[in-house]
């Protein structure tokens, strides 16, 4: 009696899922019907190619000084070279293989960090809106306090204190930037608590962390992967934002962040320093961002 | 007003809670002593200033000692400007207002005409335009866009000058940089309760009764579009004074961001401390003021 309970259970917890997420052959043809959907799969695609055969696409070693070719511009330019397509900087080094390499630390950083952050989101939210009462408004104080300062700030603090390196950057930025999936998987929660396998199965005596991991995790999956995909995009920008300000990578590892922040004071004499690494992270965002809303318009249909 | 007095009591946990992180992180920072005594100074009088400022104490003792004086406005003296810390921020405040207050009358000239434009032309070229600027304004870091307006007016024109404080045209650079992100959320916004307010059967009614289409727009659709929008407008606080961190930095403008960030390469905690505090009441107080007067425009919503 209690087994077969259980199956249907599952089963009806699992329907659930399914007529929320759909199945691939439904995405991939939403897929191609939008074409800000398509694009943006196209330039993150690209960009993880990049990033991942950087070695093998760069022309030159990103921190190989050169000083027999300082400030030289762009190819199409007067002076320009087709040995340095993008140019170099005033020590020689070639913009493109910099641009090439920073993308390997933009994703990496914006990756790992999500994810840390969504672990610790997704945690708070199933637990705040599962248990409610005095855990949650506990836990949702956490959160307004952290939403009331602004999240390039409270890295800052963490950054004064630990100091910059590649692993802080992600501990920090995973650790400043969990509060909208909380925010989000907590209102989630609420409303398929009511539902009635989750009713059903406290009713039967089903212990709650097997609630929490066997039918509000898979259901809340969806939430998790269109926040995720926009956190993305908005820790790229604060990456490079860090890094520009000299308190996130680090030389020798190249970021866009560092390469614009290098080219700032060269401004009068060689534009092209401080220009391409901006339009390498703005499309690289952009990207992301058309990627993100058109998951949302497909996993989340109330928020269109 | 039964409600505004509970929501004013919710910010004291909150603003404890960040007390007590900011104070964390600075306790695990460790020593200020090796910064403010000599480097030949004797293991006798590092011991004193230790027990003199209580920093042999316990974790609670310190921190409780730490909130009782912050509670009065003590966040200790900044050793690199010699002074109590809070009007080492105080001062700096006004210059960050200017620029914020800039800003947003920048985003909202750009923002209301462009999103109620989009809006009753839906899927027309202009809204196609306005969309795709609002996108490519969030997708751009704000230091490099502000490092390209320098590039363009400043290196190229040489109309506006590059950094500081002091005209009015040192304000309309960083005035823009700041304020294209804060335009893009709005037009977006803006456009989309636009859209649906448009929808909505008394504006039917009003343009089949004849009313000039221009007359619907403005007095029957944008003054309920406005309701949303004061509110985003006020929550836009936290996201307005982090981007001012970073463009008070690249503009070298003398506001609480400079401070900051200079503070934090420095290690001058108690600035660091006071600026994240002021900040954080600060964006408390405005979220605040954006749920009452949410709550008053909107008469649907009791205030209990």
């Amino acid at each position: 009696m209690g087994e077969q309970s259980k199956t249907i259970i599952d089963a009806d917890s699992q329907a659930y899922m399914r007529k929320r997420n759909g199945t691939f052959k439904r995405w991939s043809k939403l897929l191609l019907r939008s074409k800000t959907g398509t694009v943006g799969l196209l330039i993150v695609l690209f960009i993880v190619f990049v990033a991942v055969f950087a070695p093998l696409l760069a022309p030159y070693n990103p921190n190989a000084i050169n000083p027999s070719s300082l400030h030289v511009p762009p190819s199409w330019m007067e002076g320009g070279s087709t040995a340095h397509l993008l140019g170099t900087d005033n020590l020689g080094r070639d913009i493109l293989s910099r641009i090439i390499y920073g993308s390997q630390v933009s994703l990496l950083v914006g990756i790992a960090a999500v994810l840390l952050s969504g672990i610790i989101g997704v945690s708070i939210g199933l637990i705040s809106g599962f248990y409610g009462g005095f855990l949650d408004n506990i836990l949702m104080r956490f959160v307004d306090s952290f939403l009331a300062i602004p999240t390039i700030l409270f890295s800052l603090v963490f950054l004064a204190v630990f100091g910059p390196s590649i692993m802080t950057l992600i501990v920090v930025l995973g650790l400043t930037n969990w509060t909208s999936y909380a925010r989000l998987v907590r209102g989630e929660v609420l409303s398929i608590k009511e539902r009635d396998f989750v009713r059903a199965a406290r009713s039967i005596g089903v212990k709650n962390n097997k609630i929490i991991t066997r039918h509000l995790m898979p259901n809340v999956i969806s939430t998790f992967i269109v926040i995720s995909t926009l956190s993305v995009a908005s820790t790229i920008i604060l990456e490079s934002s860090l890094s520009f300000l000299g308190l996130g990578i680090q030389p020798p590892t190249v970021s866009w962040g560092t390469v614009l922040s290098d080219g700032r004071d060269y401004l009068a004499t060689s534009w092209w320093l401080a220009t391409f690494p901006g339009i390498a992270i703005t499309i690289t965002v952009l990207g992301i961002i058309f990627l993100g809303d058109w998951l949302r318009d497909v996993l989340d249909p109330r928020t269109k | 007003m039964n409600y505004i007095v509970r929501r004013m009591l919710q910010i004291i946990p909150v603003l404890l809670i960040i007390s007590f992180i900011v104070f964390t992180l600075v306790f695990i920072a460790g020593d200020p002593v090796a910064l403010m005594l000599p480097d030949d100074a004797t293991l006798e009088e590092i011991e004193q200033l230790r027990e003199s400022i209580g920093l042999n104490e316990p974790f609670y003792v310190q921190y409780g000692s730490y909130v009782f004086r912050v509670v009065q406005g003590d966040f200790g003296e900044s050793f690199r400007y010699g002074q109590d810390a809070l009007s080492v921020v105080w001062e700096r405040l006004p210059a960050t207002f200017e620029l914020a207050i800039a800003a947003i009358i920048i985003a909202i000239m750009v923002a209301i005409p462009f999103g109620i434009w989009s809006a009753t032309k839906q899927n027309s070229s202009i809204d196609l335009i306005a969309t795709g600027a609002a996108v490519v304004g969030k997708a751009m870091p704000n230091f490099w866009l502000g490092i390209m307006l320098i590039l363009f007016f400043s290196v190229t024109l040489g109309v506006l000058p590059v950094s500081g404080r002091g005209s009015f045209a040192h304000l309309i650079l960083p005035a823009i940089t700041l304020g294209t992100g804060i335009a893009a959320e709005m037009t977006r916004l803006i456009r989309s309760s636009m859209l649906e307010i448009l929808n909505q059967d008394y504006i039917r009614t009003a343009k089949s009764k004849g009313i000039k289409s221009v007359q619907v727009i403005y007095k029957h659709a944008f003054r309920n579009a406005l309701i949303p929008f004061v509110t985003i407008t006020a929550l836009q606080t936290s996201t307005l004074i982090g981007g001012a961190l970073i463009t008070e930095t690249v503009f070298a403008w003398p506001g609480i961001g400079q401070l900051l960030i200079q503070a934090v390469n420095t290690r001058d905690m108690a600035i660091v401390q006071a600026c994240v505090m002021i900040i954080a009441a600060i964006v408390i107080l405005m979220n605040l003021l954006a749920d009452i007067i949410y709550r008053i425009l909107d008469p649907r919503i009791k205030l209990d």
